[in-house]
């Protein structure tokens, strides 16, 4: 096999584990907007708060540390304690669960029915709210994350791929452990939607609000059901991003990254988030291999919106989308 | 006591449908301009010019362009910030290509160009809603900042991959540059906004204006009563890049006067100026200026209480104003959704009945 195509192959490969992680981002805006048709712009922005919490956590630090030091004077800044892993997730579950209710307590509860511009500007805001909130309580400079996912280069990839191509494959172990990640997730989301009651209530909530309402079912708890869903969904997604490049501010970028993957997936569609998600990550990743060298390089910033801009060109509702009946 | 029409007969049509019906109103706009015009040019100083009055007035040509677009048209464009960028290079191009033509004429092709590159992106608007619209627009926002950062005969093969606005004058005032008095670029930024505004008032009650507005409020009903949606969004787009790029030129030449494109129209300048208009009102020229004022007051106020008074540093502030803002949305778009402009509405039917409210 010829040196270029081995490259390719690898190329490929990583930009499938690439796709997988913008998949990850994607899912928790699919999520929201089925149940409740709000385009949730703050999904990255909850990543960059769960992770940014799970750090802060870990390490003790005492949340709004700078804030109470401004006003107060005085220099506390850590409890003084180290909290292990798993507790620190559970933890840092609550405090979305908590952010998920004061969401639809206190924003969406009142726009309830306006159009959905409204609500996708609303979502910006919170975006921008929670951002600050996030930078005000735990700092905004890059701090690092792990959980003990194991990083690094795969051997055994290396070696494998070395006996039959004479040439070492350069795998990330992160990736493929957020694949499998991402696979159980996946799983785990269509289980609870099928066999659990509450799954069964989000989905008639997703179909028709107001027959989901006239069989007994709470909109409200179900709305704080979707997005503490989310925050979960958003959790594992800035685990993932946080031990891969370090929590800090560009993580809250990968929603700006998950959009044209929804787009290509289409809004109303699990699978089309995943699918999506692979074909944008493989897509840059190759154009940037081929094309990239070519014309100056750095093509990955805007590569997946103009490729999902052409492709919403020839088919506007995406690849599994809901067919838009529009009528007058 | 205010805004009343009693006794303000109207004689002819032209009166009747004029901006302003109101004496009161009509009278108060004089008021402005004249003090616009005649007075802040005597008193203006580089701290109130490069603090305040520039970027209000520049970004009030911006929020009124995607103003057009966004609340009369109903096309969601996160692109803003890529729009000013290709006014702001197109205008250095022209300044180093030709320097002795008049600013004027700059600024103003610039506003052309961006108007075409405006229509190019808005083409698939034809095919694409809502939403997907929206994120479309994002792909014109990468790429064109990619591509101004990436192509050097942009920034003419500068070393720095900056644009640094040269020495440039109009009827022999010198407007750009370190050397620009704060007086010249006060004056060249408001006949912009001006004029900008004059346009934009007269386009959006007129013919062109009542069928962006169908297209905003449905798009097939508007198609069967004979409203051609390609001409209607085409337009739409063209108007509001050619605002847009003017503003980006301003904003580069005459406010910052070196830029990196990916610092000074990256995606944030997108949000900023979609929150300028939601803030001020969709589908109102005077919430664009209500907008656009709240923005850049905001943080000048801010900075003032915060790091000068309370003494807190600087980075607590920043994200301080990240909450404020967000939060301000959001109790905006609960409260009052359609922002400054409908308050002010409210206020003077208040003000007309009072103090006899019965």
């Amino acid at each position: 096999m010829s040196d270029q195509l081995i490259f390719a192959i690898e190329v490929i490969l990583n930009g499938l584990m690439a796709g997988v992680l913008y998949a990850l981002v994607a899912l928790g805006f699919v999520l929201i907007y089925k149940a409740s048709g709000i385009f949730n712009y703050a999904q990255g922005v909850m990543a960059l708060f769960a992770a940014m919490t799970l750090v802060g956590i870990m390490n003790g630090q005492v949340p709004f540390a700078h804030l109470i030091n401004a006003i107060f004077g005085g220099h506390i800044t850590h409890f003084g304690w180290n909290i292990p892993a798993l507790l620190a997730i559970i933890l840092t579950m609550g405090v979305m669960v908590l952010l998920a209710w004061a969401v639809q307590q206190f924003v969406m509860r009142h726009l309830v029915g306006q159009e959905p511009i409204i609500l996708f500007m609303a979502t910006i805001g919170l975006a921008y709210f929670l951002e600050g909130v996030a930078d005000l309580m735990w700092g905004s400079e890059i701090k690092t994350l792990d959980v003990g996912l194991p990083q690094g280069l795969n051997v055994w990839i290396d070696d494998t791929t070395y006996g039959i191509f004479g040439y070492g494959f350069f795998i990330d172990n992160l990736d493929i452990v957020a694949t499998v990640i991402a696979a159980l997730l996946v799983a785990a989301l269509v289980a609870f939607s099928q066999y659990t009651k509450q799954g069964r209530a989000m989905r008639a909530v997703a179909d028709d609000h107001q027959a989901a309402l006239s069989v007994g079912i709470s909109l409200n708890f179900i709305w704080v059901l979707v997005w503490s869903v989310a925050g979960f969904v958003a959790l594992v997604a800035g685990i993932m991003w946080g031990t891969k490049s370090g929590v800090q501010f560009s993580l809250s970028l990968i929603a700006l990254k998950a959009l044209p993957v929804l787009m290509l997936g289409g809004f109303t569609s699990i699978p089309g988030a995943i699918v999506g998600g692979l074909i944008i990550g493989v897509g840059e990743k190759l154009f940037e291999f081929a094309i990239g060298p070519m014309v100056g390089g750095a093509t990955e910033n805007w590569f997946a919106y103009v490729l999902a801009l052409i492709f919403l060109v020839f088919r506007p509702q995406g690849l599994f989308g809901e067919k838009i009946i529009e009528r007058v | 006591m205010f805004y009343r029409e009693a006794g303000d007969f109207k004689t002819s049509y032209q009166a009747d449908s004029q901006t302003f019906p109101i004496k009161f109103d009509r009278y108060r706009y004089y008021v402005v301009l004249a003090i616009a015009f005649g007075i802040i040019p005597f008193v203006i100083n580089d701290y109130w010019a490069n603090a305040l009055l520039l970027p209000f007035l520049i970004y009030a040509i911006a929020a009124i362009g995607l103003n057009i677009l966004v609340g009369y048209c109903g096309q969601v464009s996160l692109g803003t910030g890529g729009f000013m960028a290709v006014g702001a290079y197109a205008c250095y191009k022209l300044m180093t290509a030709f320097p002795e033509v008049s600013m004027f004429i700059h600024v103003i092709l610039a506003g052309g160009i961006t108007a075409a590159v405006g229509v190019l992106f808005g083409l698939p608007s034809l095919r694409i809603k809502g939403f997907y619209l929206a994120v479309a627009t994002l792909a014109a926002q990468f790429f064109l900042v990619w591509l101004f950062n990436r192509v050097p005969w942009f920034y003419n093969y500068s070393a720095s991959g900056q644009i640094n606005a040269p020495e440039r004058d109009t009827f022999g005032i010198i407007i750009t540059g370190p050397n620009a008095p704060a007086w010249a670029t006060y004056l060249f930024c408001l006949i912009f906004l001006t004029a900008c505004a004059l346009i934009a008032r007269n386009l959006t009650r007129g013919t062109m204006g009542r069928t962006w507005m169908a297209i905003r409020d449905m798009d097939i009903a508007a198609e069967i009563i004979g409203v051609n949606p390609l001409k209607a969004k085409m337009t739409a787009f063209a108007v509001s890049s050619f605002f847009i790029g003017i503003s980006g030129a301003l904003f580069f030449a005459l406010y910052l006067g070196a830029v990196e494109v990916g610092e000074a129209f990256g995606i944030q300048k997108s949000f900023l100026v979609l929150f300028m208009v939601i803030i001020g009102g969709l589908g109102s020229i005077f919430g664009s200026f209500a907008g656009a004022a709240f923005l850049v007051l905001l943080p000048v106020v801010l900075k003032v209480v915060g790091a000068d008074m309370l003494g807190w540093p600087t980075d607590i502030v920043a994200h301080l104003q990240l909450v404020i803002v967000g939060g301000l949305i959001i109790v905006f778009l609960i409260m009052e959704p359609h922002g400054l402009a409908q308050l002010w509405r409210v206020a003077k039917e208040k003000l007309r009945l009072w103090p006899f409210p019965h």
